[in-house]
């Protein structure tokens, strides 16, 4: 059964006024549990107002978002629940920063969750360990830590409450090429510690390239694919068309076959062309062959 | 909820009351309050009616757009005029539960609520005619003389400048940290008034250390635009006054004088 | 005069303690004797992770920082001389990361003309040199409008136009795009290399996005509050282990060359950076086979 499920989701905003905009427009997903999804699309294109219906921010003008068997709109249903089970970080989480603790902040979700102490403070140092904040710093001010540990503190936040789902809105947003491959691999790490599915909103297509096991394509409101990583490479042209840039690998490789080269069209890391570029010349009997 | 206020709202156009100089038209509702206070009858009011009536007529704007402005002060409307019906002696119309309705109580109440209506409507038609920086500007050149002796006008207008800037940004950004504490489980609209008022913690702390982390950026952007003060300082859009201003108050004027005549009983409707 | 900007052997530390006539306890050095010259004309990217001090750098080209020890000039005037600091400013303009806290009004035009209202401009002047700058960033139709209802990219080309209108000889850029959606960088990035190309503007990028990087003239890098590379963005991506090793990426073209250098390739260039020469290079080698 699929873990998050959309039924025709439609949401117009300022409906019955000059400004109304549909901002998604009829969609529908399903997202099977254990995956980690990256979503892909242009500001604007209705990927924000997505993620907020999942975990119920946002009610749809007409259809439905189901979250583990159950409608979330459904009037025997809690939204609270809902958020606790689908976690949600927005873009810049470290702007809603505001105990005076480390420890205290992270411990917020947990605690509204109304666990007891001694659970709070074991998700609290588990989820602080994960994502290498250290117990001295638990201790600190928030305040005091540097931008890219207060984005891991405020990640954590969300992780500690152990959601089903845990849905990230640009977490290496305005982060250097180090910061960004810390807090990337931290995700990685609680996806695969705890079994829980990941929905990681990102501008950057060679990180989601790396990381996901599917990938979501939003275009002006709608689905425009979602399928594994090398189904959505082999459309990259397509995907260059609608103004989405493609990795720097994939497009050397579409200029390789505009030169005549029959190579594949789907190749998105580094470690997959250089493969790639062996087996053709191992096939077309050009030596490299034991590079392969 | 916030964005259905449309008091201080500006409504850009071309007409006659756009395009006149922010300065009088200031000066022009000082004198249209003065107007509505000073009248002292039913009929003494006519004449700011009908020029109220004239002034919108020449805004273009909506006629809807007047019941929209008063929505928000209909409960100052109806508890004024209720405390003056009831508390002002006279003659006694009614008796409920020993308290009387006097017929002064109601041409005193009905004088208050026209007077309050026309208030918000006329000073609610320069917001809507004048855009916020215009009149900043406005308010600036007039409070200049001021200056000479030590009246901060300059500072006053960049605070305004600045506050109108910011006032969309920090919109948007209350709204975003609302929903984020939402998805971590906080619960901001139910509870006791206590809980609720400790509920806003983790809002107004975020949104109070990004309004200072904002004035610092702010401050050094306009260091490094070599901003020092008002001195020497000119503008982009100097007001400039014309014929059709002194025009507009000298019929201002006219109309104030109808009123005083009205009220000395000298000219009788 | 060659240089716009001298920084001969410029010193510059944090102390925590505010009383002078004490020695510093807690010294935070960030740069001790770094010199830099950056010439009339040139497009320069200085390239590092955070914390290396590149900002701290870019502060003290037009006078916000002064440095501790050594001289630094601006346009040929000692940053240090105080009375001739608003002629610096004139001279090298500014621009931060975050668009929305350094526009100061609520219509487009009159933000950019905010440094000329302070410099005294006459308005008949004021309005041409206003109306010049909003057309050099492509923003003339937005001139009414208010910035909160444009995108984060036209923000940032606003607060360009508030820059160019002072009619700087250089304008020092502090990571402009690190809060921007790929569009808005790209829109970003094309004013920039137009002003520098057409209006003669030196261009100062302080960025930690290589493929940034690899638009400039010359790139230096940064680290630990030393200049670690100084040379053409070719040059210095070729130094890819030196770059990873100061947490930095170089463009996956280059990246692909290196693995294959790695795997034998002799005819592999780590020099190539963009993907257009890299798919002429492997055209030659998967055509003509190639050998080690």
């Amino acid at each position: 059964m699929a873990i998050i499920k959309t039924v025709d989701l439609t949401y117009t905003y300022s409906e019955g006024t000059p400004f109304e905009k549909t901002a998604v427009n009829k969609v529908n997903i399903e997202i099977e549990e254990g995956e980690l999804v990256g979503i892909i699309g242009h500001t604007g294109s209705g990927k924000s107002t997505l993620i907020q219906h999942l975990n119920g921010l946002i009610k749809p003008t007409s259809g439905k978002v189901i979250i583990d068997g159950e409608d979330i709109w459904d009037k025997n249903v809690k939204l609270r629940d809902i958020r606790f089970k689908v976690g949600l970080v927005f873009q810049y989480p470290e702007y809603q920063i505001f105990e005076e603790t480390v420890y205290k902040d992270i411990a917020f979700g947990p605690k509204n969750m109304a666990l007891d102490e001694k659970e709070i403070d074991k998700m609290v140092r588990e989820t602080a360990a994960l994502v290498g904040i250290t117990d001295d710093m638990l201790r600190k001010s928030p305040f005091e830590l540097s931008g890219g540990q207060k984005r891991r503190v405020a990640i954590a936040g969300v992780m500690a409450m152990r959601p089903k789902v845990l849905i990230l809105d640009e977490p290496t947003a305005g982060l250097d090429p180090k910061g960004r491959e810390v807090i990337l691999s931290q995700i990685k790490k609680y996806h695969e510690e705890t079994k829980s599915t990941v929905l990681l909103v990102s501008h950057s297509m060679e990180d989601v390239a790396r990381f996901a096991s599917k990938i979501l394509v939003m275009n002006k409101s709608e689905v425009f694919c979602y399928d594994t990583p090398p189904a959505v490479f082999a459309r990259a042209e397509e995907i260059a068309s609608i103004g989405l840039s493609v990795p720097q690998i994939t497009k050397v490789f579409g200029l390789l076959r505009s030169k005549g080269i029959d190579i594949r069209g789907d190749v998105y890391t580094v470690e997959f062309a250089m493969k790639t570029i062996n087996e053709y010349l191992a096939s077309h009997g050009k030596g490299g062959g034991d590079h392969a | 909820m916030l964005k259905d206020i449309t008091i201080g709202q500006y409504f850009p156009g071309n007409s006659l009351l756009h395009t006149m100089d922010a300065r009088f038209k200031i000066i022009v509702t000082a004198i249209f309050i003065v107007m509505i206070f000073a009248a002292d009858s039913f009929s003494a009011l006519l004449p700011p009616l009908i020029f109220f009536i004239l002034a919108f007529a020449l805004s273009g704007l909506p006629v809807k757009l007047i019941a929209r402005s008063m929505k928000p002060i209909i409960p100052v409307l109806v508890f004024t005029s209720v405390l003056n019906v009831f508390f002002v002696d006279g003659k006694a119309l009614v008796s409920i539960f020993g308290i009387n309705i006097t017929d002064e109580g109601l041409i005193i109440s009905g004088m208050m609520v026209l007077r309050l209506i026309a208030l918000i409507c006329g000073s609610s038609l320069l917001t809507y005619t004048t855009s916020p920086i215009i009149l900043t500007d406005a308010i600036e050149k007039m409070l200049k003389p001021l200056s000479k002796i030590g009246f901060p006008a300059h500072e006053l207008a960049m605070m305004m400048t600045i506050a109108l800037r910011f006032i969309p940004t920090l919109i948007e950004e209350t709204d975003k940290i609302m929903s984020a504490q939402k998805a971590r489980g906080a619960e901001l609209d139910s509870g006791t008034l206590v809980q609720r008022a400790k509920a806003l913690v983790p809002i107004l702390i975020p949104l109070f250390v990004s309004s200072f982390r904002r004035a610092e950026e702010l401050a050094l952007a306009m260091e490094c635009r070599c901003y020092h003060g008002g001195e020497g300082r000119t503008k982009l859009r100097e007001p400039v006054s014309g014929g059709k201003d002194y025009a507009a108050l000298g019929v201002t004027l006219l109309f104030l004088c109808a009123v005083l005549l009205i009220n000395m009983g000298k000219v009788v409707i | 005069m060659d240089n716009i900007i001298k920084a001969d052997n410029i010193s510059f530390y944090y102390s925590d303690i505010q009383d002078e006539d004490k020695p510093a306890e807690n010294k935070i050095q960030i740069f001790d004797g770094l010199s830099l010259e950056i010439a009339k004309g040139s497009f320069t990217v200085i390239l590092g992770h955070n914390g290396c001090g590149k900002s701290t750098l870019a502060k003290h080209m037009n006078a916000i920082l002064l440095p501790c020890g050594g001289k630094m000039y601006a346009a040929g005037i000692d940053t240090a001389d105080e009375e001739r600091i608003f002629e610096i400013r004139e001279h090298i303009g500014m621009v931060f990361q975050n668009p929305d806290n350094q526009i100061v009004a609520s219509v487009v035009e009159e933000d950019a003309a905010f440094a000329l209202e302070n410099m005294g401009v006459p308005p008949e002047e004021m309005r041409q040199r206003v109306d010049d700058a909003l057309k050099a960033v492509g923003m003339y139709e937005y001139r009414e409008h208010s910035p909160s209802q444009l995108s984060g990219g036209q923000k940032q080309r606003v607060a360009i136009a508030g820059i160019i209108a002072m009619q700087p000889d250089c304008i020092v850029l502090d990571e402009p795009t690190a809060m921007l959606d790929p569009v808005g960088r790209r829109e970003v990035m094309k004013t920039v290399k137009r002003l520098n190309r057409e209006k003669g503007v030196t261009i100062v990028l302080i960025t930690h996005y290589m493929d940034e990087a690899a638009q400039a003239e010359r790139v230096v890098v940064m680290d630990g509050g030393r200049i670690i590379l100084d040379d053409t963005p070719c040059e210095v991506f070729s130094h890819v282990d030196r770059l990873r090793e100061v947490g930095l990426d170089v463009p996956q073209s280059t990246q692909l060359m290196y693995i294959m250098k790695q795997n034998g390739y002799k005819s592999a260039d780590t020099h190539i950076i963009n993907e257009e020469e890299c798919a002429d290079l492997l055209y030659d080698i998967l055509t003509k086979g190639e050998q080690k």
